[in-house]
């Protein structure tokens, strides 16, 4: 009896153990997702560098990665202009209605202007299209589309190096990229030869990208009489030109000398296509503001190419943020406020030059017997310092330095207090 | 210097059909003109609404010194992402309490249908879903093919929907498109006031719809764009979306708050991932990160502050919902009273479906003859397929719109 009832418990067991396991494999089967095979992406670089200086208690650290302006106290800086325009704007009290799918009238034109200087023949002859665009990223990449959709050619060229994004921008339209020399590591500056040279190779009708100003991320632009050479082999060899101007009026502290090249280059004849952002020279960041325009060959063109620019855009996010443009739009189109405007634009300009020549004789004072020259011929936001992995490396962990691997720092990091220190551990590490 | 152009041989597009159609408006000069074209929301008076809970809001905002412009992060306002998605799932949601929802702040409804279109067509079934069917309703909103054909979708099929002799939705017609689709298509549903057609299924045949998706293995897409605008009820309105979380999909929701904030030019939305577990989530979001770089690299600002706040505030989350009920009562307003003005003329035909639709579109049943006749003979501007804004009429323009169609339905056949 105790046998049977030993044998039924048994039974009853086995019964509910086979149970569990059928529900747990069924479990399984109906937990297992879609998403299983989708492996974790590469962290972001510079994000990683930010991180890492958020999680360091070193009062004395510093933050050399941040692609974005900080005042002379280290703290972000929203412009006067902005502010003095943002309030312009709630007064008007404007409803919230959608934009055109190219953006805002006023911003466009304005953005164009800018760019193009009042006067220019481009504007008067309506021969452009000018839509706003999601900062300069957006910019890009509706750039990149309309390539990819409207050009032969596939190669894109891009300067060595050049900003990180702009690869998977134009790889991601369905672009190949390419690359012509540009930055020469011995001299930590301009390898014009060298460009030259790989530009006079580059096939017929290639893309070829060029930055404006401040070039991104080595701050090594061309003097004029280079630019000048540059235009006539672009020219010699039919090259589509791409002007990315990031830093109008962040380089040199004046908007008409930053957009010397995409001047001149019009000038020449060249039908550019330009990315511009005002991210930087506005301070507009997260508001996103930017223009993506092509310059044609008259307006039947323009007309066309905005029909299809159009086409693009809508299914990406249909029409773009009214905020920022509105604002870039008030400060550009209002005498006193853009008055103000480029009064700050030069200040921040000049911060950063003279940071670059504090660092400079902040190095020669610690006794550094290295050639620093390039810090101050250098231009915009960023240096290439020179420094090497390694130094780097040293100068994250033994001063709290925080600054990307290829050795950019970002000026705007640098204020009258920490040159000093910067100084020191530069010094301290490359001696 | 008239080099040959790189662009010589681009063509001119067609213009997108519904902006044409109030550039059309705009420049009829017609006295009792009205625009039933763009799906905008109207005021009584026939003018845009900006919510009052987003004035209050904007002021608090320029009045904050401690703000500022700086780049939000690539996936966006962690707290407009989070307080979001709780407007989806709910509260109480089991799925967010078990660490397996995430969002991406985008640009609008259509930015957050398009980051989801971009991450299915890498990593939904194997890495290449360039093949993989994407059903969209028939009819549709007329974005959503471009949006996953752009993508890199090469099928885009339709499910069916709408059945135009009965005025309502073809259930039989949609389940059978289910049963017989390919195993693993996507479909993109409407949560709630489907767009254009106003029609939506009951709870009984979303449990249907969602028991036949979970056997054959389909992929959820939701494109919820009017939450609150349809019923007047966030909850109500967002019943199918829950009841399929409930139901345990993995799934995305694309969410806009063009319309139920008001918001519509400062391009505010999410995509709502809901994923198995934390860590499939994870990874999820670390992708959808990569393809924002390359997109826009970060989310505008000032649309999603003005969100986050209002949601993250008790007292504004009531005034919004109070903002939201004045819409959504407008329209209903709207709705029964066109049917009853169109009921007393005695205009031919049913016109029960004008109160049984919801949300801010009505597909009326007038045929592209008749709209012809609507526009050019009584400057009454709709979309060629019938559909009209229910919230371009008003007290004032009603009757004149009822007789209009009255005209329509009885001189045009």
């Amino acid at each position: 009896d105790f046998i049977n009832r030993s044998q039924d418990e048994l039974l009853t067991l086995f019964s509910v153990f086979h149970v569990i396991h059928i529900t747990i494999h069924l479990t399984w089967c109906f937990c297992s997702s879609w998403w299983g095979g989708v492996q974790m992406g590469p962290p972001d670089p510079i994000l990683g560098v930010s991180e890492a200086y958020k999680r360091d208690t070193n009062p004395k650290k510093m933050n050399l990665g941040v692609g974005a302006y900080r005042d002379d106290q280290g703290k972000p800086f929203v412009l006067s202009c902005v502010r003095k325009a943002e309030a312009v704007i709630t007064a008007k009290q404007m409803d919230k209605e959608y934009l055109a799918i190219g953006g805002l009238g006023e911003f466009t034109k304005s953005c164009a202007q800018l760019a193009l200087g009042n006067d220019n023949e481009v504007l008067k002859s309506g021969r452009n299209i000018t839509v706003q665009t999601i900062s300069g990223t957006g910019s890009l990449r509706i750039g990149a589309n309309f390539l990819s959709r409207f050009h032969g050619p596939r190669d894109v060229y891009l300067p060595k190096p050049s900003w990180g994004n702009h690869t998977p921008i134009f790889r991601d339209a369905g672009m190949q990229l390419k690359a012509y020399r540009y930055y020469d590591p011995s001299t930590c500056g301009f390898d014009f030869k060298g460009a030259l040279d790989d530009i006079s190779k580059i096939p017929e009708q290639s893309v070829i990208m060029l930055h404006a100003c401040a070039h991104n991320p080595t701050g090594v632009d061309p003097r004029p009489e280079q630019w000048k050479e540059i235009s006539d082999i672009v020219k010699k060899r039919n090259l589509l030109v791409f002007f990315d101007m990031a830093y109008q009026g962040f380089a040199s502290g004046d908007i008409d000398r930053d957009a010397w090249a995409v001047r001149y280059f019009i000038e020449q004849g060249h039908n550019i296509l330009l990315s511009q952002s005002f991210a930087k020279n506005m301070g507009l960041y997260g508001e996103r503001v930017g223009g993506f325009t092509v310059v044609c060959n008259d307006a039947e063109e323009a007309k066309r190419v905005e029909s299809q620019l159009k086409i693009l855009i809508r299914p990406i996010y249909s029409n773009p943020p009214m905020n920022g443009a509105r604002i870039a739009a008030t400060i550009l189109n209002t005498p006193d406020l853009r008055s103000l405007w480029l009064e700050e634009v030069h200040g921040m300009a000049n911060r950063i030059i003279k940071m670059r020549e504090e660092l400079v004789a902040g190095l020669k004072k610690e006794g550094s017997t290295h050639n620093w020259q390039h810090v101050t011929d250098q231009i915009g936001m960023f240096c290439f310092t020179g420094l090497k992995p390694e130094q780097v490396e040293r100068l994250t962990k033994e001063f709290s330095v925080y600054m990307t691997k290829d050795g950019r720092i970002s000026m705007a990091g640098v204020t009258s207090g920490n040159v000093g220190y910067l100084a020191n551990g530069i010094h301290a590490v490359t001696k | 210097i008239a080099t040959m152009s790189v662009f010589c041989e681009v063509p001119q597009a067609a213009p997108v059909a519904v902006f044409k159609l109030s550039q059309d408006f705009n420049n009829d000069q017609f006295p009792k003109k009205v625009n039933l074209g763009v799906g905008a929301y109207r005021t009584d008076e026939c003018q845009p609404w900006v919510l009052p809970v987003v004035k209050k809001v904007e002021k608090i905002i320029v009045h904050d010194d401690r703000l500022n412009h700086e780049y939000l992060p690539i996936l966006g306002l962690p707290e407009f992402r989070s307080s979001a998605s709780k407007i989806a799932l709910g509260d109480d949601s089991p799925a967010i309490q078990e660490n397996r929802v995430g969002a991406v702040q985008c640009l609008g409804g259509t930015g957050a249908l398009k980051m989801g279109a971009e991450f299915l067509r890498r990593f939904y079934n194997g890495n290449n879903n360039t093949k993989t069917p994407v059903y969209v309703s028939a009819p549709t909103w007329e974005n959503h093919n471009a949006v996953f054909a752009n993508a890199g979708f090469e099928d885009i099929r339709s499910y069916k929907y709408w059945d135009a002799e009965k005025r309502g939705l073809d259930f039989a017609g949609f389940l059978g498109d289910l049963e017989s689709c390919p195993e693993h298509s996507i479909f993109v549903l409407h949560a709630c006031a489907h767009n254009p057609t106003g029609t939506d299924p009951t709870h009984e045949q979303w449990k249907q719809i969602a028991e036949t998706m979970m056997k054959r293995n389909l992929f959820v897409f939701f494109d919820s764009a009017y939450q609150g605008f349809a019923s007047g009820s966030l909850d109500k309105d967002a019943w199918a979306v829950r009841y399929f979380v409930s139901m345990d999909f993995e799934m995305l929701c694309a969410q806009s708050f063009s319309k139920n904030f008001g918001l519509y030019n400062e391009r505010v939305g999410n995509l709502t991932v809901v994923a198995r577990d934390a860590d499939n989530l994870k990874r999820i979001l670390s992708q959808m990160e990569m393809i924002v770089r390359t997109t826009w690299s970060n989310p505008p600002s000032q649309g999603a502050r003005i969100v986050a706040i209002t949601l993250n505030s008790p007292e504004l989350f009531t005034d919004w919902k109070d903002n939201v009920k004045t819409m959504a009562d407008r329209v209903l307003l709207m709705r029964a009273q066109l049917k009853a003005k169109l009921q007393a003329l005695g205009t031919p035909g049913t016109w029960d479906h004008i109160t049984e639709q919801i949300g801010m579109f009505s597909f009326t049943g007038l045929n592209p003859k008749q709209v012809e006749y609507m526009v050019k003979e009584r400057h009454v501007y709709l979309m060629t397929s019938g559909r009209i804004n229910m919230c371009g009429l008003t007290t004032k323009n009603i009757d004149y719109v009822a007789e209009s169609i009255h005209e329509a339905v009885t001189k045009v056949q």
